[in-house]
């Protein structure tokens, strides 16, 4: 029997050299195309258990965290943590093991998790060196005085507040309220984090929403800004004076429009300059009849409207300029209204456009990405993204938005000492619901550091009594102070 | 074939079957115990430390149970040892601390998988499972009583042969338990278990042991006849036609188990070794091209008539076609083999609870695949072959043809299982479900291999034992030389 048991035995060590080779083609050869298969998650729970690079604010003295990985004990090495609780929410976003990442934590994600080819080297020298691979940081263009002023100012709420350094594009806050706690979903505890995302998604208040960017809403008054900058890019004088009746009559329709609370203009006919003082309606719905709605679109796509393809580098929803508006609705276009739509971001682009000489400058969050030593590997290079009017024409509209603040509807956002332009805006949004407050503005007027545009929907606490400059106006304004102070 | 203990210097004394009976015998007092004892100890260590780094990559922390737990393990191996000192002193010294190892790295496996139930779980929101890992310790503990028992019972191997009917009987009547009604347990669509009080089983695996010893017992009376009878037809000894009885019987008895039990695995395992086992009784290459022409007419056949075996086949072919659904496990297995890579991920790092149900058991390999890498792969298959081909040598030196047929069985039974599931759970053949020895979780799995190591341990004890020394060899040998053939020892 000797020679058979000899040749299964050789038969087993065939069976086994089979299974060696098997497994050394899999693991080798073919292993690298296992760990790319879009079906393996195992390589993305990977990152869970390398450190995330943190994201960061920096004034220049200090350097705050607002995202960070702490390490712990258990199946997933580092869990993501936001010191400041639900300041930044829709700036950082959450890093969540269940519902993904938004905000900043997705828009960077590659540079966080280390995986970005910038980072290429790095990750090499730490190969070699035997060094844990760690994710690079990102620091953040947003001052965290004005955040915090914005958040105080909206705390209670609904509605944003957008900031940008005019002559830069840099956001230098960005506030949606409510807010949420992204810690309250990066846990590995899965009840809890069902639960928190439950609660979230349900609150009719939307918490989630990033307003500034991803909502859009009826300007209303403050869209004014816009319609005058195409009369004066169209030939007119802040004191060319335009029809300012009570009651304005439509064409092809009864219906006339009024002003706000039904009240004069103070006369027949006004200058551009005093309507916008005054935010007189019948005058630039007049104004917007008389200039026609291609170069009312043509002004509002030059100050950004109807931009797709914005990224800061969180996605921005498009604002929206009406497509073919017939007489009536483009009385109403020109003063904010009918199917006019703006994220809060764009109204802000819209007074920092003005503010800078009529150049609107590329909104940008990310101000430098450091390698996980803090050495810089990339640094925000400010660039335009629209000319949007003139110098003279945006000097003009300085002038005439100063007077807003200083004697007109927006003297809210007054601050001792400072020349401050400014536009309130009181949208109509649904019948029967309050309007929505505005109120964008930038100083010092003659050398503007910042440009705000703040909304509270449905005028907030004041209800149907609310106007922008009343509701909306104060919340500018510390804004405007945070950063003056300095 | 000479090991690092044979010694072909010895005289040769009497060998009434095969030629190289003797060796691998050993001068008295050379049993390498003492080496055994030494790698059980290494066994455990590696065992520990491994199941430090499970708790390390759980908690950071070292396991609170490390001390117990290693007590435990440590003390079953000891034990073992101990019996096999006392009862099978010249048994192979290289076996035991292979199954304590992979015993013991199992064991690691379950602890580890039961930690991602807990975690996932805790992710889901769901109430924790019980843990497995202590059951199978639990199981541990009878299998190596079962283990010395059967050493302390049969202390000649040959006495098993006498009861071949009834184990076969046995055998037949365990693989049929779960096919009863009441005891019978239809668990993910393959009617394997049974269920007795509290306790699943899974009679197959008691049932693979009672039969080989069926077969060997069966096959070493019936030998001269199944292979002397013969007609030459086209270069092959074709057997007469009554002879092909046994092999029909076993052909349509693990056909049966597949229709019935929609167990491919064992059928798959139970065939294979019944012809293994047939061609060594009678060393006739025809035994092997009938049995291998019965598996593929057989396999066709499946393939043709049960929608499950053609899934399996095709789930093999295109292993990506439905990631989602069919070959889910299979994917998601391949995937934690790539995953691992060369040194895998480190134990508790990586993710092998993705592959699903089964995870414990049939795809226990993956875990080893992902978290140890493909170095550890080849550590566990060279473990098997080790085992393997030391049962291989134990059947190559034993003197009698039960026990002979019996260690090559055993030993083949398990380089066939090996080779059945691991090489279905990476790829290489269409997959099929059994047991992976002393890895997979399940009780029925461990006490049936511990058992089988002891059969294993008992032949190779007599296989290495030095016969009595003749009172005076060169006297002896020429009396030899001029005796009739007898039979000195059985």
């Amino acid at each position: 029997m000797n020679r058979a048991v000899r040749r299964v035995a050789i038969a087993c060590l065939l069976l086994f050299a089979a299974l060696l080779v098997n497994a050394n083609v899999r693991q080798t050869v073919l292993a690298q195309g296992y760990r790319d298969n879009p079906g393996n998650s195992r390589v993305l729970e990977q990152t869970y258990d390398r450190e995330r690079g943190a994201i960061a604010l920096d004034d220049g003295t200090t350097r705050t965290l607002i995202a960070r990985s702490t390490e712990r004990d258990g199946r997933f090495r580092y869990l993501r943590s936001y010191p400041s609780n639900d300041l930044y929410a829709h700036v950082s976003g959450f890093y969540s093991f269940i519902y993904g990442a938004t905000g900043i934590e997705k828009a960077e994600d590659s540079i966080l998790t280390g995986d970005d080819p910038s980072l290429f080297v790095k990750r090499f020298t730490d190969t070699l060196t035997g060094r844990e691979p760690r994710g690079g940081d990102v620091v953040l263009t947003i001052d965290p005085a004005v955040q915090r002023a914005a958040y105080a100012g909206l705390r209670g709420l609904r509605g944003a507040a957008v900031a940008l350094d005019p002559k830069t594009g840099a956001i230098l806050a960005m506030v949606s309220a409510p807010s949420y706690d992204p810690n309250s979903l990066t846990s590995f505890d899965g009840t809890a984090i069902r639960a928190a995302y439950d609660g979230l998604t349900k609150d009719p208040a939307n918490p989630l929403l990033n307003r500034a960017i991803n909502q859009t809403y009826p300007p209303g008054s403050t869209f004014k800004v816009v319609t005058a900058a195409a009369a004066l890019a169209d030939g007119r004088t802040p004191e060319s004076q335009v029809p300012s009746p009570t009651v304005l009559d439509l064409p092809q329709t009864s219906v006339g429009l009024k002003n706000f609370g039904g009240e004069s203009c103070g006369g027949p006919t006004s200058s551009i300059a005093e309507a916008l003082r005054i935010s007189c309606n019948t005058a630039f719905a007049a104004l917007g009849l008389q200039l026609g709605a291609q170069k009312l679109r043509d002004q509002a796509k030059a100050f950004g409207l109807d931009d797709d393809s914005l990224t800061v580098p969180l996605p921005v929803s498009a604002s929206r300029f009406p497509d073919d508006p017939n007489p009536p609705q483009l009385a109403q276009s020109a003063i904010g209204q009918f199917d006019v739509r703006v994220t809060p971001l764009q109204m802000a682009m819209v007074a920092a456009g003005i503010a800078n000489g009529g150049e609107v400058m590329s909104p940008y969050l990310v101000q430098e990405v450091q390698a996980p030593d803090l050495s810089r590997i990339d640094l925000a290079q400010p660039k335009a993204l629209s000319r949007a009017t003139t110098p003279r024409v945006a000097d003009e509209l300085t002038t005439m938005m100063q007077a807003v603040v200083d004697r007109g509807t927006g003297t809210s956002a007054q601050i001792p000492g400072v020349a401050v332009a400014g536009k309130t805006g009181t949208a109509q949004n649904a019948p029967g619901a309050a309007p929505h407050a505005w109120f964008i503005a930038f100083a010092p007027a003659k050398d503007p550091k910042i440009a705000v545009a703040v909304l509270v929907e449905n005028g907030g606490k004041d209800g149907s009594d609310a106007t922008g400059g009343r509701v909306a106006g104060p919340i500018a304004k510390a804004m405007m102070q945070a950063v003056l102070k300095r | 074939m000479t090991g690092p203990l044979g010694d072909a210097s010895l005289p040769v004394l009497a060998a009434p079957v095969g030629r190289s009976a003797v060796e691998d015998t050993l001068p008295p007092g050379r049993t390498r115990r003492g080496t055994e004892l030494a790698m059980l100890a290494f066994a455990l260590v590696v065992t520990l430390v491994a199941y430090t780094a499970v708790g390390l990559a759980k908690d950071g922390q070292v396991p609170e149970g490390l001390l117990s737990y290693g007590a435990g393990l440590g003390g079953l191996f000891l034990v073992a040892h101990l019996v096999v000192r006392l009862l099978a002193p010249y048994a192979d010294p290289l076996i035991l601390p292979c199954v304590a190892l992979l015993n013991g790295l199992g064991l690691v496996l379950i602890t580890r998988l039961d930690n991602a139930s807990d975690e996932n779980r805790r992710l889901a929101g769901k109430a924790l499972l019980r843990h497995d890992a202590p059951t199978q310790l639990v199981w541990t503990g009878l299998a190596v009583v079962l283990f010395c028992g059967a050493l302390l019972v049969l202390r000649d191997h040959t006495r098993l042969s006498r009861y071949g009917y009834l184990s076969g009987a046995l055998g037949v009547g365990a693989l049929l338990l779960p096919l009863l009604p009441f005891v019978g347990r239809n668990i993910n669509g393959a009617r394997l278990w049974v269920r007795v009080g509290p306790v699943q089983v899974q009679p197959s695996e008691a049932a693979k042991v009672l039969l080989m010893i069926f077969f060997a017992s069966y096959l070493v009376s019936k030998r001269d006849v199944l292979s002397l009878a013969a007609r030459r037809v086209a270069g092959l000894d074709l057997p007469r036609a009554r002879d092909l009885g046994p092999v029909l019987v076993a052909w349509g008895a693990s056909l049966a188990v597949l229709v019935f039990q929609r167990d491919l695995g064992s059928s798959l395992l139970f065939f294979g070794l019944f012809i293994a086992m047939l061609y060594i009784a009678t060393e006739r290459v025809s035994w092997l091209v009938i049995g291998v022409g019965l598996f593929l007419g057989g396999s066709y056949v499946a393939y043709r008539a049960f929608g499950h075996v053609q899934a399996r086949i095709d789930t093999w072919l295109h292993p990506f076609a439905d990631p989602q659904g069919a070959s889910f496990q299979l994917t998601q297995s391949l995937f934690g083999f790539g995953t691992g890579g060369l040194t895998g991920t480190g134990l508790g790092r990586g993710s092998p609870d993705k592959v699903g149900f089964a995870v414990k058991t049939d795809f226990i390999f993956t875990s080893v695949g992902e978290e140890l890498g493909l170095v550890g792969v080849m550590a566990v298959l060279i473990l098997f072959a080790l085992i393997v081909e030391r049962g291989m040598r134990a059947s190559l030196g034993c003197r009698d043809g039960f026990g002979k047929l019996l260690a090559a069985g055993l030993s083949f039974a398990l380089a066939l299982q090996v080779f059945v599931i691991v090489g279905g759970v990476m790829g290489l053949i269409p997959l099929t479900g059994v047991t992976l020895p002393w890895l997979s979780y399940g009780g029925s799995s461990v006490v049936a291999n511990w058992v089988l190591v002891a059969l294993l341990m008992r032949i190779s004890d007599a296989a290495r034992r030095p016969a009595p020394a003749p009172v005076n060899p060169g006297l002896a040998r020429a009396a030899l030389a001029e005796a009739h053939t007898t039979v000195i020892r059985r």
